[in-house]
């Protein structure tokens, strides 16, 4: 499960069985900065969600169980709307600049 | 399974019901050397952990499911346990 940002859309009349109704978005993973981390991807919405809205999804095949219908042809699905992140620890992860106060 | 390091919390009041009141974590897992790797995940909290806790992470969408006690839960990662210390 990750954090990132509703971008857009997907329209898609023809789909396989079991995907009827499902609504698809265009997510970008954004990192604890806020900042785009990843490429992009498209997630099943079982929340409502709309662009420019942060969320967070879920990876794998439990994707589908956030739907109406289990073990349908989903592996990423947006799962909640993110209210707040608090970052606590500001870390660096190549490592804290040191010397620095 | 993963070590790693709770960096932040997340709220979410909007989510599907299976993560009703569970407490969400931003965790970010250790390298072999022990420094942080750069992309967090989020893990559903099982062991009232906080923000700095260094934490075992499961990362396996199955057992985490078992854990969680609902069969078809759309979770994938969860903090399993607060680490005390490791020896290397």
């Amino acid at each position: 499960m990750y954090l990132a940002k509703v971008v857009g859309t997907v329209v898609a009349t023809q789909k396989i069985d079991g995907l009827g109704g499902v609504k698809f978005m265009v997510v970008e993973p954004v990192g604890d900065d806020g900042k785009p981390a990843g490429p992009r991807a498209v997630a099943a919405d079982a929340v409502q969600s709309g662009p420019g809205e942060l969320v967070y999804v879920c990876t794998g095949r439990e994707a589908s169980m956030a739907l109406d219908e289990k073990f349908v042809a989903v592996d990423l699905s947006i799962v909640g709307h993110v209210d707040d992140v608090m970052v606590l620890v500001p870390e660096s992860p190549k490592g804290a600049k040191k010397g620095k106060k | 399974m993963l070590l790693g390091k709770v960096v932040g919390n997340v709220v979410s009041t909007v989510k599907v019901p299976d993560h009703d009141g569970f407490k969400l974590l931003l965790v970010r897992p250790e390298n072999l050397d022990g420094s942080l790797a750069e992309k967090s995940f989020i893990a559903l909290d099982l062991v009232r952990a906080g923000v700095g806790d260094r934490v075992l992470l499961l990362r396996e969408g199955s057992s985490v499911r078992d854990l969680v006690g609902q069969a078809a839960s759309p979770v994938h990662a969860a903090v399993v346990g607060i680490v005390d210390e490791v020896e290397r």
